[in-house]
């Protein structure tokens, strides 16, 4: 039988007994629920939160202060209701404690004619409504000044009006500040999706590699397809288990997103610069995604070979996790100042490149030859991890031992080499 | 059609596995391989199948070298067993016998026959983890030959298994050998080689110390075994000249003697001492030439 031929069957096999896996049903599961749930989170929210706004009693010692407050919080604040309080302070405290009132709000004037407040409530942990209440306050304060001292409010407006500050960048092509908001947004979510997806996924091949080793089902896989057929149509048929598994949820998500289209524009997609990134981030991101997949697998495949019993791929794969982490957290470092040294450095380092490299030519304009150089140096990693894993596999799926240890690793070569 | 094996040795470093082997197995024919633990009977094995490279020599096959383009006229039942646990029988064979060059369909009806001869064929919905030890043996085995292979190597075929069991593989093989597949299969059980192998092997720490044909190598042995039944005491015998070893048996003796010729003299000499129940030449047993070939070695 062609060779190419045990690949297809090597690689359905595990994709197939993969995707009908219990595990890889519940896990997809559970992504695809949580999606629908943060999608429909303002309902959610709406579900739980009671219907009654927040109650907030003012006692109003000077008699000139309810009526601007009340007006400006009912034109700006919906879930605020301020109430005219009319018994005593010590009563008002007691509705505040017994919880019928959010809290209690006591403005009087000072010596100098201007408003004071003491604010009452069971815990002031809830910042947002004291210091929506204290700006309130103090808007009426600087109106009641100002009048004082004889100013026109139509110089005051103008006053407070916004300057208008553009920022412009001169270097040619580089990105509008706006785009680059725009891009961190989207690099942000594909080094997310990486990290995630090399993580998990290289795991999976690693423990599967040591699973068939263990049940020593792999020396009779490798006395009927080459070690080297046998580690590539894993790694490829965990790759398209990866695939099935971010294609549904991306067509989960764009189905939301079709349908909760008027509640979701701007804010969260804004922000996240889905609505208008250019083609480009999407092709590198895809590219950049694609070899570190490949990079993290060999390396996962190689090591999964070394290990005698399940139990130990956790410990022999945690270099490659630290090296997963390191990119990671270098590539969130270098969201915020994609132009520094070590950032630069660092793209060229094959281990660090899907995530590094993705990230400068999303967020800059990077010299082609840089991309050009970083690639060449990724794809060579790649292929020189093969060679290596393909040996270190030949061999290392021959080898048992009592504990397991990248020291190994020679001892595999050895083993799968011709003369010694 | 047959294996090869042209001065092989194989090195791990500075330790020698296999050293020096040659040997021929016709077509048709069981070769059996013997040896203790360590003596190099599985590296043997994985340099046949390709699994591990050769220091030297070469193995060939119909007169070219094994690798993966022959891996489908190949069966192989490793010592240790190999299945997935979690796997049904019928998907776990499906799959193997698929990279054997087998349909679906094939493997199927290929399994219910083997199934049924095994008399296991309500395990074919089970997974391999619920079922007993000399049990997956039968499933291993069923692996080993689903795809009808032309060189099968067994290795340690019946460990683990009832005395039923053995032999219900032992007809399997024989069968199987009957129907042209040359095979090949390792066991410290000497009784198995003896029974099945015309042509076998005993290997002590990767040389072989004895091969050739089962008949010649006990020929060439020369000692013979003489079982005695009598009613008068025998132990004289012990200090005749040309008795290797004397052991008391319930009703007589058990000798090892020099050489065939022997026997007539002691037959003589037992004449008109009294009655002789039974007076028996046998051929030595496997199991002496293998105490007597690799005890020596060890010396």
């Amino acid at each position: 039988m062609p060779l190419m031929n045990k690949f297809w069957i090597i690689l359905s096999h595990t994709y197939m007994t993969k995707v009908k896996s219990k595990s890889f049903f519940i896990s997809t599961a559970l992504i695809l629920f949580f999606i629908v749930a943060i999608a429909n989170m303002n309902n959610i929210i709406e579900l739980f939160s009671s219907e009654d706004k927040n109650k907030i009693a003012v006692i109003d010692e000077s008699g000139v202060l309810f009526d601007p407050l009340n007006q400006s919080i009912e034109s700006t604040n919906e879930d605020v209701e301020l109430i005219l309080y009319e018994n005593s302070t010590d009563e008002a405290k007691e509705e505040v404690q017994e919880g019928e009132l959010g809290a209690l709000v006591v403005l009087s004037l000072d010596e100098n004619e201007f408003p004071e407040a003491s604010y009452y409530a069971n815990n002031i942990s809830d910042n947002s409504t004291e210091s929506m209440l204290e700006q309130q306050i103090q808007q009426i304060k600087v109106v009641m000044a100002t009048q004082k001292a004889g100013i026109d409010q139509q110089i005051l407006a103008d006053i407070y009006e916004p300057i208008t500050f553009t920022k412009n960048a001169l270097s040619e092509g580089a990105k509008t500040s706006e785009e680059l908001n725009q891009a961190r947004g989207i690099v942000y979510v594909m080094l997310f999706i990486l990290y995630m997806a090399v993580m998990i996924y290289g795991t999976m091949i690693a423990t599967d590699v040591a699973t068939e080793k263990s049940s020593r089902v792999m020396e009779i896989l490798v006395s009927s397809a080459s070690p080297i057929t046998h580690m590539l149509a894993k790694i490829v048929g965990i790759a398209l288990l990866g695939l099935t598994q971010i294609i549904l949820i991306l067509a989960v998500s764009y189905v939301m997103i079709l349908s909760k289209k008027d509640e979701l524009t701007g804010g969260f997609f804004e922000y996240f610069g889905i609505q208008n990134t250019s083609v480009s981030t999407y092709v590198y991101g895809i590219v950049f995604f694609l070899l570190g997949y490949l990079l993290y697998a060999t390396l996962a495949a190689m090591l999964g070979s070394l290990v005698s019993r399940v139990e130990e791929v956790q410990q022999l794969i945690t270099p490659m996790t630290l090296l997963i982490i390191v990119a990671f957290m270098l590539s969130m470092v270098g969201i915020n100042m994609p132009e520094s040294n070590i950032i630069t450095v660092t793209s060229f380092i094959p281990f660090f490149t899907p995530m590094v490299m993705f990230l400068r030519v999303g967020m800059l304009e990077v010299p082609i030859w840089e991309v050009a150089l970083s690639l060449g140096l990724l794809i060579g990693t790649i292929a020189l991890f093969t060679i290596i894993g393909a040996r270190v596999y030949k061999g290392g799926v021959l080898m048992y031992g009592k504990s397991s240890s990248l020291k190994d690793i020679k001892k595999a070569i050895a083993l799968s080499k011709k003369e010694k | 059609m047959s294996l090869v094996l042209n001065h092989v040795t194989k090195k791990f470093g500075n330790d020698t596995a296999v050293n020096n082997l040659s040997l021929e197995i016709p077509d048709s024919e069981m070769f059996g391989f013997l040896g203790g633990n360590g003596a190099g009977k599985t590296t043997t094995f994985r340099m046949i199948l390709g699994l591990l490279d050769i220091t030297e020599g070469n193995i060939t096959w119909n007169g070219s070298k094994i690798n993966y383009r022959t891996s489908d006229v190949i069966g192989y039942l490793p010592e240790e067993r190999g299945l997935y646990p979690k796997l049904k029988v019928k998907d776990q064979l499906v799959y193997l016998g698929k990279l054997r060059g087998m349909t679906k369909s094939e493997v199927l009806t290929e399994l219910d026959q083997w199934l049924e001869r095994f008399k296991v064929p309500e395990y074919i919905d089970k997974k391999v983890e619920e079922l007993s030890k000399g049990n997956q043996q039968k499933i291993q085995f069923i692996s080993a030959v689903i795809h009808k292979p032309k060189l099968l190597i067994l290795d340690e075929p019946f460990s683990g298994l009832d005395p039923i069991n053995v032999e219900l593989l032992k007809d399997a093989v024989i069968d199987l050998k009957n129907q042209g597949t040359s095979i090949v299969f390792s066991s410290h059980r000497m009784e198995h080689v003896e029974e099945l192998c015309e042509h076998l092997c005993i290997l002590h720490k990767g040389s072989p110390v004895v091969q050739g044909s089962l008949r010649e190598i006990k020929q060439s042995f020369g000692k013979k075994n003489l079982i005695i039944h009598a009613d008068m005491p025998l132990e004289f015998l012990k200090d005749y000249s040309g008795v290797l070893k004397y052991k008391k048996l319930a009703e007589g003796c058990e000798l090892q003697i020099e050489n065939e010729d022997l026997s007539q003299k002691i037959f003589s000499a037992l004449q008109n001492k009294g009655f002789v129940r039974k007076f028996n030449l046998e051929e030595p047993s496997l199991n002496d030439i293998f105490i007597e070939k690799v005890g020596a070695a060890y010396e």
